[in-house]
């Protein structure tokens, strides 16, 4: 199991790796967005995977779950959340005002 | 351009509640299975989109007259409140306590200061996407 | 007691929450964002004091004991910068005051501030290396704000870039902390480090040490900079000299505990890699600076060089070399962010940017003329100005460990510094005058305070480095010898 997850997460990447070497800035972002997918996948496999009990110890008596990669996935989805939020936001605004989102015209020159 | 929505109105006239129940059902589900604040807030928030995009943004100011700025402010004051109100009793920064009380109606219930954290995190999370989205949506006005 | 440990993160936090329901009452919004950053500070060096006294501090988050809870540890090092960090930020706050518009003022600014400066201190202070993704992220997503704020065409272009670089950066930190996880099974930076201790530190570890390395270096600008120069170039003054101040000192933080703390023990491997890395960017740093043409290019690079200065010290890893670490942090926290108010405050008096279009600034302005001076002096390194102590350490360190070659590089680079800012000297502010006395513009009274208040700190940090190294010495006894941390922080008789 852990080797299929880590070959989907491989996969993921890749996928979000062209999207964001692209000129477009919508495929950039949605590229960061499956890297934050791919990487809360990995995190869920690296704390292994395993059926188990709640950790709670009064509860029951073993195996246990490990809780932490999930608190951890949890609060990484909550801030890709947010980042991925304002950077729509600011991708807005900036074609709003630039008037493009070829990131080729975005590079800017020194002299300006 | 002026669409021909009446189907869409109709019918977010009360799928609009039934997604306001889920998201106050996950939110107090969350205290012992999943659901919780972020889940609820993200379904309220949800709700409160769809009306937005079924209805044009000066109806919704009317109905609901919220700045959504300060409601995700007063979410963050709510949560990190109750987080420093457990430095008050000389306890660990961030320290809960919960107990059983019999409620009339409700019978034996349990009660815990998380609750008061969570409803803080879901208010925060309505704040900050509904804001996001009228940032979006509205021109000139900055995010 | 060591609840006090949560207020500089979380008192930022609760007035930048508060100041968003002030929005149209600016100067409100003022007095409390310059009551909260006085408060914080006083706290910090509170705190400081005690720690320094009753030994290293920790707070665990709802009692739950390490490895297993989240917490804070207070010790010197981070106490020492979380206190220069929140002097900093009062100082650019003064500076924002009578020069950031009341636009920005309406648009939250000093919230974000606010915000900004609780990841900051939460980054230094925090004892478990997830907080540290997510105080790094509260930090950044303050910053990724501040540096849109406004809306230029250029800014908006440049903020972009900045947010998609660091975007991918806090990608390869979680990639790093999974793999961490996986590798160790903890995330609490003692429990890291005892369990490294333990077992020694394989291939493997020095791999994920390595990726974390690259993480922090585009955080800190260590020879992975090439987005530094644009983003720090295009934000109004008192933001760009709080990111000068500020965000390349977190990252340079995070990876002064990497290799400290964490992973120590392959020096070979990793330090020779931070050496090369270092060189590296102290040699690009001086050649930008030499061949800047306007004054922002010339202050940025020089930022460069400062992280470059700093990662050297880290290299070469003996005592000395890490008390010079310290002070150099603290110093140059101050002396950048006093460069970079000066840097600005040139263009808001001239309207230029370019060297050689500004002459004579210092018949019209005498104070301000000495007082970027002073922070010259300080940068370069000269006795008795904060600078000096910082560089004077890290030599001696590097003689004592026999890294000549570091050692030459280090001091030429101080020789550039003098070079690129001397420059800017003589030709913008001595000369024929090219302001005539009506034309002039003023400089008002809270500009000059807070350039005031960073040069006190610099001639305090130098004149007063007596006051200051008994602190020092703490700090640097706790990179040099980890156990003295694991010890405060895992409760006994615990793996």
């Amino acid at each position: 199991m852990e080797s299929v997850m880590v070959i989907l997460v491989g996969i993921l990447v890749t996928v979000a790796t062209y999207l964001i070497l692209s000129r477009n800035l919508i495929r950039v972002i949605l590229g960061t967005a499956l890297l934050s997918h791919a990487v809360h996948l990995l995190i869920l496999t690296m704390g292994s995977l395993k059926k188990g009990n709640v950790p709670l110890l009064s509860d029951s008596d073993g195996p246990y779950t490990d809780a932490l990669p999930q608190a951890l996935i949890l609060t990484a989805i909550v801030i890709s959340f947010a980042v991925t939020a304002f950077v729509l936001v600011l991708t807005f605004r900036t074609y709003g005002t630039n008037k493009t989102d070829d990131l080729q015209k975005l590079r800017g020159n020194a002299d300006e | 351009m002026k669409i021909n929505d009446v189907i869409l109105r109709t019918v977010v006239k009360s799928v609009v509640f039934i997604v306001l129940t889920l998201g106050i059902y996950l939110f107090f589900a969350g205290h012992n299975a999943p659901g919780g604040g972020f889940i609820g807030g993200l379904v309220l928030a949800s709700a409160v989109v769809l009306m937005y995009l079924a209805y044009d943004i000066e109806t919704v100011q009317k109905t609901m007259p919220f700045d959504f700025k300060k409601v995700a402010a007063f979410g963050v004051l709510l949560a990190t409140g109750t987080a420093i109100g457990s430095v008050l009793f000389d306890v660990p920064f961030l320290s809960h306590t919960d107990a059983y009380y019999t409620l009339p109606l409700l019978g034996k219930t349990h009660l815990t200061t998380v609750t008061i954290f969570e409803a803080g995190v879901a208010l925060t999370v309505v704040g900050v996407v509904v804001t996001i989205i009228l940032s979006i949506s509205e021109e000139g006005e900055e995010q | 007691m060591s609840n006090l440990l949560i207020a500089p993160m979380i008192i930022p936090i609760m007035t930048a929450v508060v100041l968003v329901f002030l929005r149209d009452n600016v100067r409100v919004q003022r007095i409390i964002t310059l009551i909260t950053m006085g408060g914080v500070t006083l706290i910090s060096l509170f705190l400081l004091v005690e720690v320094q006294q009753n030994g290293i501090m920790r707070l665990d988050f709802s009692g739950w004991l390490p490895p297993f809870g989240i917490l804070f540890v207070g010790d010197q090092l981070a106490l020492l910068l979380v206190t220069v960090a929140s002097i900093v930020t009062a100082a650019c706050c003064i500076y924002a005051f009578s020069t950031i518009g009341e636009a920005h003022e309406k648009m939250f600014f000093y919230s974000f501030v606010l915000m900004l400066i609780a990841g900051v201190n939460g980054s230094f202070l925090t004892g478990d290396i997830f907080n540290l993704f997510v105080c790094f992220e509260v930090m950044l997503l303050a910053s990724y704000v501040l540096v849109a704020l406004g809306g230029g065409k250029r800014q908006l272009r440049e903020s972009l870039k900045y947010v998609l670089i660091n975007v991918v950066a806090s990608w390869m930190f979680l990639v790093a902390l999974a793999y961490l996880y996986g590798a160790i099974g903890t995330l609490n930076m003692a429990h890291i480090s005892s369990r490294v201790m333990e077992a020694g530190q394989d291939p493997v570890l020095t791999t994920i040490s390595l990726v974390f390395l690259i993480v922090f270096s585009l955080k800190a600008g260590l020879l992975l900079f090439f987005w530094l120069p644009g983003s720090y170039s295009v934000p109004p003054t008192s933001v760009a000299a709080l990111f000068a101040a500020l965000l390349t000192k977190v990252g340079m933080y995070a990876l002064i505990r990497t290799f400290t703390l964490m992973f120590p023990l392959q020096q070979d491997i990793t330090h020779t890699i931070l050496a090369v890395m270092a060189v590296l960017t102290l040699i690009a740093g001086m050649a930008g600076a030499m061949g800047g043409r306007d004054i922002k290019t010339i202050a940025t690079y020089n930022v460069i060089i400062g992280v470059g200065f700093i990662m050297l010290g880290v290299a070469i890893a003996n005592e000395q070399a890490m008390m010079g670490v310290v002070y150099y942090l603290m110093h140059d926290m101050v002396a950048k962010a006093l460069l970079f108010l000066c840097i600005g405050m040139m263009m808001y008096l001239t309207g230029e940017t370019v060297v050689k279009n500004m002459s004579g600034l210092i018949r019209n302005y005498p104070l301000f003329g000495w007082l970027y001076f002073l922070g010259l002096c300080a940068l370069v390194g000269i006795p008795p100005l904060s600078g000096f102590v910082g560089k004077v350490l890290i030599g001696q360190g590097a003689i004592t460990g026999g890294h000549y070659v570091l050692l030459a590089i280090g001091f030429a680079s101080s020789v550039v510094v003098l070079y690129s800012l001397l420059r800017i000297f003589l030709a913008s502010f001595f000369g024929e005058t090219i302001i005539v006395l009506e034309d002039e513009v003023p400089i008002r009274k809270g500009m000059m305070g807070s350039l005031l208040v960073l040069a006190a700190c610099v001639i305090f940090l130098g004149l007063g480095a007596n006051y200051m190294m008994p602190f020092v010495e703490a700090a640097a006894a706790v990179l040099v010898d980890p156990s003295i941390y694991i010890d405060a922080v895992l409760p006994q008789g615990n793996d």
